[in-house]
């Protein structure tokens, strides 16, 4: 019998050491009973996308609370599609200003969430939208 | 035509595809029907490469010491495949499998290769499907696959099973260092580091190993386990070269068994318990499968408790059930 696990990186891109929110977040995944990658602080967009297609994940979750997420997440999306490995879902979280939401969606983040949203709607999101592999 | 679909995922892997290799692993891990019939296409192309083992309690230094070594590896144009395993949790299935962190600078090198596992509930240190992953790594060509366990205590000595060449890390001031620990891990060790060894009690923790392996008769091989210390990360030139004496005590140990002819027994332990986990999977696997879903098993457990029967009579019932005399 076939017992599929959903596979989720939480990764912190650019110069931003501040985890606690992502640690938050991969023990919450845990909780939900997903497997997940937790690659540390201080990421570069080649990192990620490297990372998320070596480890096979179903999502990447960027987590970026320095400003910088409109050149970070875009970035990531762009180098996951040149290894040819778009089918991997990006989403985002972090200080995000509600006008860059809809920069980001544009750039192919699938979802973007933002002080104040609950674990459980995260969570709630992924098993909506994605299909294990 | 599923048999073609196989050959063709099965020449891409061995063609160094990254992306097809860790589906192929993912697949196995979640048992998908088919993933076995790839491994099958594989298996004549492994043996290549030198697969070591780490293994030691948790924080001992395990992710740190695969990095440097993978550092000093890729120096000398070794390709590398390193497989990471970390617990699941018995309760929500879920795993943080955060070994990675560590090794984030060789992410970009296209000839490392890192996977991480969940170990899914085994309870040897491993997870179910590392092994297979080995020889998904070994067909692809690397020349070195290093295989981290799960933090361990005592016992999850399953890892000397799948890889040629042990290294247990140790740290100083873990209490009686050795007594609490002296059968089970300690003896599958073919290279022991003390890791943080700039730490008190390293001097007391590195004579008690040395007693301890001055109690054995004999070595098989004539190898005497190495003990190397390995101190702080920061002091570059000191922290390298002891990963330098390692290494060559890796190799030194791998050149032993090939020399005195024991590595065809290391890889036959492991073709045994390779054959034991296949003859499980295929005849014992669906068995059990099916009397769950007949609903034979709980009408067997209610048995059981009302003491009608006892569990010998049971599994002989069924071995007469489904077993056929030849």
């Amino acid at each position: 019998m076939a017992d599929r696990k959903l596979r989720i990186m939480v990764a912190k891109p650019g110069l931003d050491g501040h985890d606690r929110g992502a640690r938050v977040l991969a023990r919450c995944f845990r909780d939900a009973g997903f497997e997940v990658i937790y690659t540390g602080c201080h990421q570069t967009p080649e990192q990620i996308a490297a990372s998320a297609v070596q480890e096979d994940v179903d999502v990447v979750g960027l987590s970026c609370l320095s400003g910088a997420h409109r050149y970070l997440f875009p970035r990531v999306v762009e180098l996951l599609k040149e290894a040819d490995a778009d089918d991997i879902t990006v989403i985002g979280g972090g200080v995000i200003p509600d006008h860059d939401f809809q920069m980001l969606y544009d750039a192919g983040i699938k979802a973007v969430f933002t002080p104040g949203s609950t674990l459980d709607s995260i969570v709630q999101w992924i098993n909506d939208n994605i299909k294990i592999q | 035509m599923r048999k073609e679909v196989s050959k063709e995922k099965a020449k891409k892997i061995r063609k160094g595809d990254i992306r097809t290799a860790t589906r192929l692993i993912r697949n196995i891990e979640n048992n998908v029907p088919g993933a076995k019939s790839t491994i099958k296409h594989l298996f004549p192309f492994t043996g290549k490469a030198h697969v070591i083992g780490l293994t030691g309690a948790p924080g001992a230094g395990k992710s740190t010491l695969i990095d440097a070594f993978i550092s000093q590896y890729r120096e000398k144009d070794k390709k590398i495949g390193a497989l990471l395993v970390d617990p699941t949790s018995p309760f929500t299935g879920g795993a943080i499998l955060g070994d990675r962190v560590r090794l984030q600078r060789h992410a970009e090198d296209p000839e490392v290769f890192v996977r991480s596992l969940a170990t899914r509930g085994a309870l040897g240190g491993l997870s179910k499907a590392a092994g297979d992953a080995i020889h998904v790594m070994d067909a692809m060509g690397k020349d070195v696959v290093l295989v981290e366990t799960v933090g361990t205590g005592q016992q999850e000595v399953e890892i000397m099973n799948h890889v040629h060449t042990v290294i247990v890390v140790l740290v100083p001031g873990m209490g009686d260092e050795v007594q609490a620990i002296k059968a089970g891990i300690l003896e599958v060790a073919d290279v022991f580091v003390i890791n943080k060894a700039d730490r008190n009690g390293t001097g007391k923790l590195y004579r008690e190993l040395m007693h301890m392996l001055d109690m054995a008769d004999s070595f098989p091989g004539g190898w005497r386990p190495p003990i190397i210390q390995v101190g702080d990360l920061f002091e570059k030139e000191g922290f390298g070269e002891s990963i330098e004496k390692v290494l060559e005590s890796v190799q030194g140990h791998y050149d032993n068994l090939v020399e005195k002819e024991l590595l065809g027994d290391r890889i036959r332990r492991k073709a045994v318990v390779e054959l034991n986990e296949a003859l499980q999977s295929s005849i014992l696997a669906p068995i059990l499968e099916t009397l769950i879903a007949d609903g034979e098993m709980d009408k067997m457990v209610d048995k059981l408790l009302k003491k009608e029967s006892d569990p010998y009579t049971c599994a002989e019932d069924v071995a007469k059930k489904y077993l056929k005399k030849p």
